[in-house]
């Protein structure tokens, strides 16, 4: 076993690297700028590109128009700059552009404080965006997922055709940890799929069961239209009524129902209690502590941890979720992913631990929710 | 060469508008260059001017309100081979104006071709960052109050080497086009035309009054030999291939034995420029010499050289869950404004924590052993504080072993900052001042 001592935003940038991104734009933004510092250092020797937006708006523009030429693309920020991305967001959902945005969350709202970890966005990436059609949203626990998770989100921008989120948090990003790199379980990388040359070209065509248009990139051999206007196949503007209800329902469809294929969570049962725990991010590590700490004390709790956010793996939280009477969900914000849960187990006994001070939630505390029955 | 013309969807402009004349002048441009679709991307703004991509059969980009130039952008990036054009209104101008001011200074090898109506069209004819002062619009008094912008100064002044003006009625606007096109490096031409839908309406503006006032503005050439240089995408290509390929991380092996069996936790706090960073970074590599994870979690303020730098250290044999501090078996204090923001970590301290303390600094009340460290007998500077001090962590075999930071020094620094630190370790070899 060999160590190496990284921080989770340069874990981003080798995740990124060996999932085969090939272009990074972003605007410096505590506590993101080390993930632009990173692919400024890995990118240009590569061949590959890494600029420096006049904004974040530019920085995500930048992206889109990369990856409309077909190569692989990552931005970077924090709250406020997700706030800028926003229209561009709607825009790479809606004609299906893959880029894989890193949002390391800082306490909001506003320009809050730019060193303070939270998880205050996890409802803002999933509906910051106007039309309100899903998202795919990760949210890494330690360095070691910071890295993994960046290289499924590149598979699933690509594979999907949609903006991935990473929801990191300055707790996690700017924290150096030490992991064994040979020893992590990375995924094969995946490309987008592209149409066999020579044949006719439509940008948005998908056949009968068909959700994911295959691509290909603006500037090859055949014509490629892009548009953020309500398109038809053709990528042409359409008024008709029955094709933009089946575009909009494919594209929800899509990644909604595709939300078994990318189901990422740790599960950690305990026998002999009512009990479980669901949280996601940074809290998990003070979760994981709390119910390491319980278990010693013959109080055995289960924990889920969710990384797979959005869409909301609804099947397996469900499931797992069956023979438990107690549900805590804890979360750095003052309530955001606990209403999911509770709209989907809406029949049991929900307790919801958060807190919102630039903190991190103490094992403590979540020692004292659990036992406190 | 052919027309590239979309024979499907022909212009549907108002009758008689500017931007329906510009479409077959963009046209016979792309013919007299002998372009083809394939090597053509028009990226489109929104409005009128939004539609020109739909009457080409080229590559096609249309995106969002002022962002056409950052699509482009990215476009030109990954495909240096690609002609970019971009069709944008006085609108998109002025909404998407920063990103014209780091176009132009970039100069990445787009073409801009602003169809500049004085007024936004196709939301009713409001006011727009060129319509002039005097002029009537549905924005009511609002334009009266500003001044219109030159498009072409602000470009030249943002350091675009090709921006020319030019009517929609010029005889010579395909040349201009042509020329802008075969340009290597950002090109503008500030095409002003009739919107007979809204602004000709109430405002009397003919080709003939276009072309008197054309005479009137300044003159828009004199900057391009001031400001030519390398077109971007080719400098940035130069540059990069000169840059090496950047190192992969460290693997550090296990080759001393840890310390201790449970979880280790240290705070190093103090001031700017002790470099508590570093120290704590030292402290991480030095477990991980021992097989140890290892967890690093620093706090100081945005400015360099000023105010409190923390750094929070974990070491444990298993992999970290908490990266928080509880119970911290070893302190650090070495400057009032790290203690300050830690102040009351020092209630929590045990009888079994060690708290190594420089000179002049005060604690707040705790149980915790605390030692004091001679920095003056080691003459050691400010900046080898915290580096100093993890010397005497180890010596007191907390956290680490002696063996175990000298490795962690050769991994992080080489040459002649190795020597340097060597000489901080070896020149402090006093012993503890019990305080």
């Amino acid at each position: 076993m060999a160590l190496s001592l990284i921080e989770g935003n340069e874990a981003i940038g080798w995740g990124a690297i060996s999932a085969g991104c090939e272009f990074f734009a972003g605007y410096p933004i505590t506590p993101a700028t080390t993930i632009y510092n990173t692919m400024l250092k890995l990118l240009p020797p590569m061949g590959g590109v890494c600029m420096q937006g006049e904004d974040e708006i530019a920085s995500i523009g930048f992206c889109l128009g990369a990856s409309m030429a077909g190569l692989k693309v990552m931005t970077a920020t924090s709250g406020p700059g997700i706030s800028l991305y926003s229209e561009q967001i709607s825009f790479a959902i809606g004609s299906e552009i893959p880029i894989v945005i890193v949002d390391v969350q800082r306490l909001g709202p506003s320009t809050g404080s730019a060193t303070k970890g939270a998880d205050g966005d996890i409802q803002f990436l999933r509906w910051g965006n106007s039309g309100g059609l899903p998202v795919i949203v990760l949210a890494p626990v330690d360095v070691k997922d910071c890295l993994v998770l960046t290289m499924h989100a590149f598979n699933l921008a690509e594979g999907y055709r949609c903006p991935v989120f990473i929801a990191a948090n300055k707790e996690i990003s700017m924290t150096r940890e030490t992991i064994d790199l040979d020893a992590l379980r990375v995924p094969d990388t995946k490309n987008r799929k592209t149409v066999d040359s020579g044949k006719s070209f439509l940008p948005f065509e998908t056949t009968e069961g068909q959700l994911i248009p295959k691509f290909l990139p603006i500037g090859g051999k055949h014509l490629v239209r892009q548009t953020s206007s309500t398109h038809g196949p053709d990528g042409y503007i359409t008024t008709d009524p029955e094709q933009i209800a089946r575009n909009q329902e494919r594209l929800q469809q899509k990644l909604i129902g595709a939300v078994d294929d990318f189901l990422l969570y740790d599960w950690q049962p305990a026998e002999a209690t009512e009990t479980l725990v669901i949280t996601y991010g940074v809290t998990a590590r003070a979760a994981r502590s709390a119910i390491i700490k319980l278990s010693n004390m013959g109080k055995p709790v289960s924990l889920l941890v969710l990384k797979t956010l959005w869409p909301v793996p609804e099947r397996i939280i469900k499931e797992l979720a069956t023979p438990y009477k107690r549900i805590i969900v804890i979360e750095m914000n003052l309530g955001q992913y606990v209403r999911e849960i509770k709209r989907l187990l809406s029949g049991k006994n929900i307790v919801f631990l958060g807190q919102m001070n630039g903190e991190l939630i103490k094992p403590g505390k979540i020692q004292e929710v659990i036992e406190n029955e | 060469m052919n027309s590239l013309l979309n024979r499907d969807r022909p212009p549907v402009f108002c009758p008689g508008c500017a931007h329906e004349r510009i479409v077959q002048i963009l046209d016979q441009s792309f013919r007299k260059i002998g372009l083809s679709g394939e090597q053509i991307a028009i990226v489109t703004d929104i409005g009128c001017s939004g539609l020109f991509d739909t009457f080409f059969n080229t590559h096609a980009f249309h995106g969002l309100h002022g962002r056409a130039l950052t699509y482009a952008t990215g476009l030109k990036m990954a495909r240096p081979h690609l002609h970019v054009v971009v069709t944008m209104g006085d609108g998109g101008l002025g909404i998407g104006g920063a990103h014209l001011l780091s176009t132009c200074r970039r100069n990445i090898d787009i073409t801009l071709l602003v169809l500049n109506n004085f007024n936004y069209g196709m939301t009713g004819g409001q006011c727009s960052s060129t319509t002039p002062a005097d002029a009537q619009v549905s924005s009511g008094f609002l334009n009266r109050l500003e001044k219109p912008i030159d498009t072409c100064q602000v470009a030249a002044a943002a350091g675009a080497a090709f921006a020319a003006r030019a009517s929609t009625y010029d005889k010579d606007l395909i040349k201009k086009i042509e020329n802008a096109i075969r340009f290597e490096g950002f090109s503008m031409v500030d095409i002003w035309g009739i919107c007979p839908g809204r602004y000709t309406r109430h405002n009397k503006l003919t080709p003939k009054t276009i072309d008197e006032q054309l005479k009137q503005v300044p003159p828009s050439d004199d900057f391009t030999t001031r400001n030519a240089r390398k077109e971007y995408g080719r400098a940035y290509r130069e540059e990069a291939s000169k840059l090496q390929a950047a190192p992969t991380p460290l693997r550090i092996e296990a080759k001393f034995d840890p310390l201790f069996s449970n979880r280790q936790e240290l705070v190093i706090m103090g001031n700017a420029g002790q470099r508590i960073i570093t120290a704590g970074e030292l402290v991480c590599l030095a477990g991980a010499t021992a097989g140890l994870h290892a967890t690093q979690k620093n706090d100081y303020p945005i400015t360099v050289m000023r105010g409190h730098a923390i750094s929070e250290l974990i070491l444990s044999r298993k992999e970290i869950g908490y990266t928080g501090i509880g119970k911290p078996s070893a302190v650090i204090a070495l400057g009032q404004e790290g203690v300050t923001r830690r102040k009351r970590i020092f209630a929590e301290l045990t009888k079994e924590t060690l708290v190594l303390k420089a000179p002049g600094v005060d604690l707040p009340t705790t149980v915790a052993k605390i030692q004091k460290i001679d920095f003056k007998a080691g003459k050691i500077k400010p900046k080898d504080w915290a580096l100093a001090a993890i010397v005497q962590l180890a010596r007191a075999k907390r956290m680490l072993s002696t063996d175990m930071l000298n490795a962690a020094l050769e991994l992080r620094f080489k040459g002649e900052a190795l020597e340097q630190v060597r000489e901080v370790v070896k020149g402090f070899s006093r012993p503890f001042n019990r305080s």
